[in-house]
Order: structure tokens, then sequence, then C-alpha cells
């Protein structure tokens, strides 16, 4: 499958995965712009770098695979340059919490439902780099074990391990809470 | 593999056995309000309108802007204080040539008066006292007619 893609083919790959990218670097971010910008260029450097995709993976996971070296970039780049008064847009816990799944009917469930929500939120932030990036594809993208492995370069074991903890640490920050 | 296969057990090695031999109702039930939170947030981000926000000015930019706008009111504050200050020294300086040239003249004046009263005082004197020698002069032309 090296070889060059024809306009038309690469618009049905972003139309296929561009909400899924998109919404991963969202929850990682927590930042709808940078989200936006990150999967713009998630899609440019998949273009570009077209040829070099062997199709021993799905395109899905090729591209996720990006977009995470992309993020992985953005944070250190923002490490290095710590001085550079660089805007966080990111939006806090509790704003984040307000998106409620649809069919929570009174108002007690929606509150019940946001502070689980708020609950998994804290954890996640506590979670390291990769164990998030691990817990998000899985429990949010909702991909197979291989498929982030294949993503995050990782093996099965070593992504198994990362959602063990990643896990512990929500059922404790829910246990917390009760 | 199942998602749910993740809480019971034998999926996740790592997982300890009395975390993950029947994970509550609770773990579940956040994870799966967790991910529908996410999707309905990524979906209603997607679909927000676009809007084009003006570029603000960096904020190095904005900095020497005001550093020259400060400069500026300085530079205007005191060399409007300078000039206000030289103003008036030339005002007073004008008053005192003004003041001074009064006084030349009016000394002037009063030196052509003075002057002027003395010659009157000298031709009046002059008119009415009559000569020392007029007496002798006369007799002595009686006698010589003699």
């Amino acid at each position: 499958m090296a070889h060059e893609i024809a306009a038309d083919e690469f618009s049905t790959v972003v139309t296929a995965h561009r909400q899924q990218i998109f919404r991963f670097l969202l929850s990682s971010t927590r930042d709808i712009d940078l989200a936006e910008t990150l999967t713009q260029e998630c899609f440019l450097k998949a273009h570009r770098n077209w040829a070099s995709f062997r199709g021993e993976s799905s395109a899905m996971t090729w591209l996720m695979r990006i977009a995470i070296n992309l993020q992985k970039d953005h944070w250190r780049n923002r490490r290095l340059q710590f001085w550079r008064q660089t805007q966080n847009n990111s939006v806090d816990l509790d704003e984040a919490s307000e998106w409620l799944p649809s069919g929570e009917s009174s108002a007690e469930q929606k509150l019940l439902a946001q502070e689980r929500v708020g609950q998994v939120w804290k954890a996640v932030e506590g979670l390291s780099e990769r164990q998030r990036t691990v817990f998000l594809l899985r429990y949010v993208e909702e991909l197979e074990l291989s498929e982030i492995a294949g993503s995050t370069g990782l093996n099965e074991g070593t992504v198994k391990a990362h959602l063990s903890r990643a896990l512990a640490r929500v059922r404790m920050q829910l246990g917390g809470k009760r | 593999m199942n998602l749910k296969d993740d809480f019971e057990g034998g999926a996740l090695d790592g997982m300890k056995t009395g975390q993950g031999a029947a994970l509550d109702a609770e773990l579940e039930l956040a994870l799966r309000q967790f991910k529908q939170s996410v999707h309905a947030w990524s979906e209603s981000a997607l679909s927000r309108p676009r809007t084009v926000e003006a570029r603000k000015p960096h904020r190095t930019g904005r900095l020497a802007a005001g550093w020259a706008l400060g400069c500026v009111l300085v530079a205007g504050s005191v060399s409007g204080g300078l000039f206000e200050q030289h103003h008036r020294q030339e005002l007073a300086r004008m008053a005192a040539a003004r003041a001074a040239e009064q006084q030349k003249l009016a000394a002037a004046e009063r030196a052509r008066e003075e002057e002027e009263l003395l010659a009157r005082v000298d031709s009046d004197v002059a008119r009415e006292v009559p000569s020392a020698m007029e007496p002798l002069a006369r007799l002595m032309a009686e006698d010589e007619s003699r």
C-alpha cells in the first residue's frame, strides 16, 4: 500500500477517522482549540507520509499513533518552553464533567452522573501520560488491546499493566467518594 | 476482547484478584458515563460554530507600545515644563529691557530739561545785570570829548 494517496481517497480517510482522533486529543488535552489544531496536524502529517504507511495495521491505528506522537511533542515543547507565556486553554475538571450522557432523567440522577464523571476525570488527571493514553484509548475509544499496543508502540503486556494501574486509580477515586 | 472482561480478573494480568474479580457496578457505570460524557463534549465541540477571533497584539508589542507611550508622555511633560519656564524667563527679560529703556528715556528727558533751564537762567541773568565797567566807560568817553 506504499503509494501516494489521491485527494478523494484521503478525504474518505479523514471523514472516517476525524471524529475519533479529535475526541482522543480532546480528552487528552481538555483543550478544544489545541485538539483541533493537533487533529489537523495529524491528518497533514498522515497525508505527507502516506507512502510510509505499509498497511500492517489499520489506518486508524496508524493515525492514532501519529496523534499520540503529536500530543507528546506538544507537551515536551511546552515543558521546554516553560519560560514562555504560552496560553493554556484547558478547561477545568468541573467544566469537563458538565457534559452529561443523555438519558439521565431526574435532577438527582444528573447530579450523581456529573459527580461520577468528575471523579473519573480526577483519577485520569492523576495518571501518568502513558497510563492516561492507554486508559482513554480503552475506555473512551474502546480500542482492542492489540490496537492500543499498535498505536502506542507498547507490547500488550505493558498495555495491560498500565490499564490495570489506571483502573485501580479510578476505583480508588470512586471508593474515596463513597 | 469485551470491555467488561477487563474487570473480571482474567484479561488484565496486572489487576489484583480482589479488585478485578467483580468490579462493582459503580465503576462500570462511572466508566460508561465518562465515555458518554466525552463523546457528547466532543460532538458538541466539533459542531460548534467557528468564529474568527481578532488577533490580539503580542504581549511584547503591547509592552513596547506602553513604554513608547510612557516615554512620549514623560518627554512631552518635561519639554512642556522647560518651554513654559523658558517662555516666562523671556517675558521677564523683555519686561526688564522695556523698563530699562523707559528709565533711560526718562533720564535723558530730565537731563535735557535741566540743560534748557540752566540756559534760560544764564540768558536772563546776562540781560538784567549791567556790565561792571559801564560807568567808567561812560566817564572816559566824556573826557575824550572835552
